[in-house]
């Protein structure tokens, strides 16, 4: 029995059926859109889901590494707002000192990067200082960052300047070989997040914290400053997203963002991690991710069913994808 | 006890396999009413596959379940539960947030459309006053110690009118005195007519409670006795199939130079100013009471809990605050709760291995074959014995568990190493391979704190002998002074309650 033991598992393995599950399902939907709508695999088309997906794409890698080790944040759609009225804000008010420039954009970025940074940080000193769940910590923040983008719109629309928007334009709409921005760095995020997940002490410290925390600080890691840094770099990659989004619209509002911790929790169960924690999968994130706008693009295109829908159509999935991972785990 | 009687619950020819394994051979077995049949054999031997058919938790592969000479009629536990077949398990099966109580009438409510609580609650009192146990009706589990939590789960067996009841190793969490209760039940029950499977790696219990004994070994029947057959150096031969020689290790250790100095220290709420050294080569023994605050000691050394007090490594004054300031001190904790606390069930043995060592192999990107080649290191010097590498540690026997966490532990090469219960639910054989471990540890100059509730342990093992009781040191013996007599005196706090109490501590 032992001698089995002794030999170091070789070979290529195939991944089980819970990682096949979501990439088959993706799979289908990119077959049944292709069926339904010619225009469907036009490189218009791919890059526009593609470039919509990115926005909570990113912010779903970093929601995989807050739910593997255990945590949940629902403030990331309204934080999201709130670091872009903020980042407009800021630009508008240092226009007249720098001027129209891309030091100015910098600026502007640096200030949604550090304002992500904080708004995390937040979250995860009362999740890991003060020892409240959570659940109750986000979704109070949830609120606050809503209302206050809401109270710096005053309750209208925050717009960037007009000759600034030109320039940041290209951000979301232009690219590198023919492939948008946003595209491209939601693929390194989604690169940068595997390879954290997998090969990296931070990934399996997540994994081990979501797995039994009790363990885990028996075994000489730091529980809480592993929790901090999920929520402080979830906190970053928000900030990264709005900065890939503010130039789509050049604007900012109550609604900015709406929902999107929800679709971004939703990619990340879709994807397969156990949203007990202990179990993170970052490329099942990502293909969560496709999954849900892919729904989306198919239910506008094929004009089936009424758009009205795609709620019901992306929650039935969501349930679903619970119910298999259920089935295995029972198995 | 009549053999002729007829059985209650019997197997008959039953093979049972995981894929392409199997790890039943072939099993004959019976319970009969008014007797208790002891089922022994070591960690991984077949018995809890046994309790879990003869429970209804899972299906044979083959072979009959027989309920009074019928096909056993449940394929549950629930179902089960309701034939008179009660399973008691080791992890208990009580929902914490409720009290005692509403766990015992769960599912069978008094009352029609509201509940009758003062029923329920007088019910409950009766149960409990007929187990002697001070549990009140209304405590929630969450607030009860492991001990009181078994008390109640026999509680809920007997309000079930069980009529064959299978214990998993009962008496693992409990004190002495809890043991004794147990025991009076046990013969209460048999009494009865209720007939009783029990299971226990501690020996002179099946001596003392068994009417027939079976001894499994790689899950087959390998000798069946009635009681008085077989002495307990009969069944430990017949379960690990050799002769076992003294289990514990020549004591030959020549403490060296003083490796730790404890002076006043304290870990509230419970612990309360001691003092201690601790030698090279030297393996310390703490003995006391569950609750008497070994853990709490041992969990404030290495900056599990809040301590306070002064403590000196190679002369220096050290402070430590965390595990990890513990693993830079060259300390190390083994927990008593490796399920819980040890190891991370639903992990490979790679990821569990190397989790708290996890630096050392690799940044910033970790090398899975460093951590493979530590494995396979570990696989071999800690004898672990896995079906498959990369299988779930929950899978694995708890013999093999413990070895992993004891391989886990020493990956970071501790100068000093606290054990705490090194052998708890552990077969005899897998324990007299950890406590060559331990020998061996010492033998290389690292010292070694034992924290056991097992007395022969304690002094099979020790070269010193620290006693706790209530929080404080009780005393302290070394050498030809470390007696049974004289560490169960120590424990008790009087002479003459020792005296009743001689063996488990």
């Amino acid at each position: 029995m032992s001698d089995a033991a002794l030999r170091p598992a070789t070979g290529f393995r195939l991944p089980g059926l819970s990682a096949l599950g979501p990439l088959l399902a993706l799979i289908l939907l990119v077959v049944l859109g292709a069926f339904l709508n010619d225009n469907f695999l036009s490189q218009g088309n791919v890059t526009n889901v593609l470039a919509r997906s990115a926005f909570i794409g990113m912010i779903a890698v970093g929601m995989t590494f807050v739910i593997t080790s255990g945590g949940l944040d629902l403030s990331v759609g309204s934080m999201a707002a709130f670091i872009a009225g903020v980042m407009i804000l800021a630009m508008n008010a240092l226009l007249p000192a720098m001027g129209v420039g891309v030091p100015l954009i910098l600026v502007g970025m640096a200030i949604a990067l550090g304002a992500g940074l904080l708004a995390g940080l937040g979250n995860g000193l009362l999740v890991t200082k003060a020892h409240i769940e959570p659940f109750i910590v986000t979704l109070g923040t949830m609120g606050i960052f809503r209302s206050l983008v809401t109270w710096l719109a005053d309750g209208g629309t925050i717009s960037l300047d007009f000759a600034v928007r030109q320039l940041y334009r290209p951000v979301y709409y232009s690219g590198l070989f023919g492939i948008a921005w946003p595209i491209l760095v939601f693929a390194l995020v989604a690169i940068a997040g595997q390879v954290a997940m997998r090969h990296t002490r931070f990934g399996r410290y997540c994994e081990a914290i979501g797995s039994n925390d009790k363990v885990a600080l028996y075994s000489a890691v730091n529980v809480d400053r592993i929790r901090l840094l999920t929520y402080v770099l979830l906190g970053l990659l928000v900030g990264l997203a709005t900065i890939m989004y503010v130039p789509r619209l050049g604007s900012a509002s109550g609604s900015t963002g709406m929902l999107w911790e929800l679709e971004a929790i939703a990619a990340v169960i879709i994807g397969g991690t156990a949203l007990k924690g202990g179990y993170g999968r970052v490329w099942g994130t990502v293909v969560g991710v496709l999954i849900l706008s892919l729904i989306d693009n198919i239910l506008i295109l094929a004009d089936l069913v009424s758009p009205y829908l795609n709620g019901t159509i992306q929650g039935v999935i969501i349930v679903l994808a619970v119910v298999l991972q259920r089935r295995k785990t029972a198995a | 006890m009549n053999t002729e009687a007829a059985p209650v619950l019997e197997l008959r020819d039953v093979r049972k396999s995981f894929g392409p394994i199997e790890i039943l051979h072939g099993i004959d077995f019976a319970l009969r009413a008014g007797e208790v049949h002891a089922l022994i054999g070591e960690n991984g031997a077949g018995k809890s596959t046994i309790m879990k058919i003869l429970g209804g938790f899972i299906e044979p592969t083959s072979g009959e379940v027989l309920l009074d000479g019928r096909p056993a009629p449940y394929d549950s536990g629930a179902e089960a539960e309701a034939a008179g077949v009660v399973v008691i398990h080791q992890e208990f099966n009580l929902a914490p947030d409720l009290t005692v109580s509403e766990n015992i009438w769960l599912g069978r409510e008094l009352g029609r459309v509201f509940l009758d609580h003062r029923a329920m609650r007088a019910g409950t009192q009766a149960l409990l006053d007929q187990l002697d146990s001070h549990v009140r009706p209304d405590a929630r589990i969450r607030d009860l110690p492991v001990s009181d939590r078994q008390m109640v789960e026999i509680a809920k067996a007997l309000a079930r009118k069980a009529r064959v009841l299978i214990m998993d190793e009962p008496s693992a969490v409990l004190t002495n005195r809890e043991v004794e209760v147990l025991f009076r039940q046990i013969d209460r029950l048999r009494a009865q007519g209720v007939a009783l499977l029990y299971t226990s790696h501690r020996l002179e219990e099946v001596t003392r409670l068994a009417d027939r004994i079976t001894v499994l070994r790689d899950g087959a029947v390998v000798r069946r006795a009635m009681r008085g057959e077989l002495t307990e150096d009969g069944m430990a031969t017949a379960m690990v199939g050799r002769d076992l020689q003294d289990i514990y290790p020549a004591k030959r250790h020549h403490a060296g130079e003083l490796a730790l100095e404890v002076r006043g220290f304290s870990v509230p709420p419970l612990v309360e100013d001691v003092s201690f050294t601790l030698k090279r080569g030297e393996v310390l023994g703490i003995s006391g009471l569950v609750g008497s605050g070994r853990t709490e000691l041992a969990e404030g050394l290495v900056g599990l809990r809040p301590a306070s007090g002064d403590m000196r490594r190679g002369g220096v004054r050290v402070r430590i605050h965390s595990v990890r300031e513990a693993a830079a001190h060259g300390m190390a904790y083994l927990t008593e709760d490796r399920k819980e606390r040890g190891l991370l069930l639903d992990k490979t043995l790679r990821e569990n291995l190397t989790l708290s060592t996890l630096p050392r192999f690799g940044a910033p990107f970790l090398s899975t074959e460093r951590e493979e080649a530590a494995l396979t290191r570990a696989i071999a010097d800690f004898d672990i014995r896995a079906p498959r590498r990369d299988m779930r540690v929950g899978n694995l026997s708890g013999g093999n568990q413990q070895k992993l966490l004891l391989a886990k532990t020493l990956l970071s090469d501790p100068e000093i190493v606290i054990i705490d219960e090194p052998t708890r639910g552990i077969d005899v054989g897998t324990k007299s391979q950890i406590y060559a471990f331990i020998d061996a540890l010492a033998a290389k100059g690292k010292s070694v704190i034992v924290i056991s509730s097992d007395m022969p342990e304690i002094l099979g093992l020790s070269d010193r002998v620290l006693v706790m009781r209530h929080g404080r040191l009780a005393g302290e013996l070394a050498g030809e002074r470390i007696s049974e007599t004289a560490v169960v005196r120590l424990v008790m706090g009087t002479a003459e309650e020792a005296a009743r109490e001689p063996t488990h501590v």
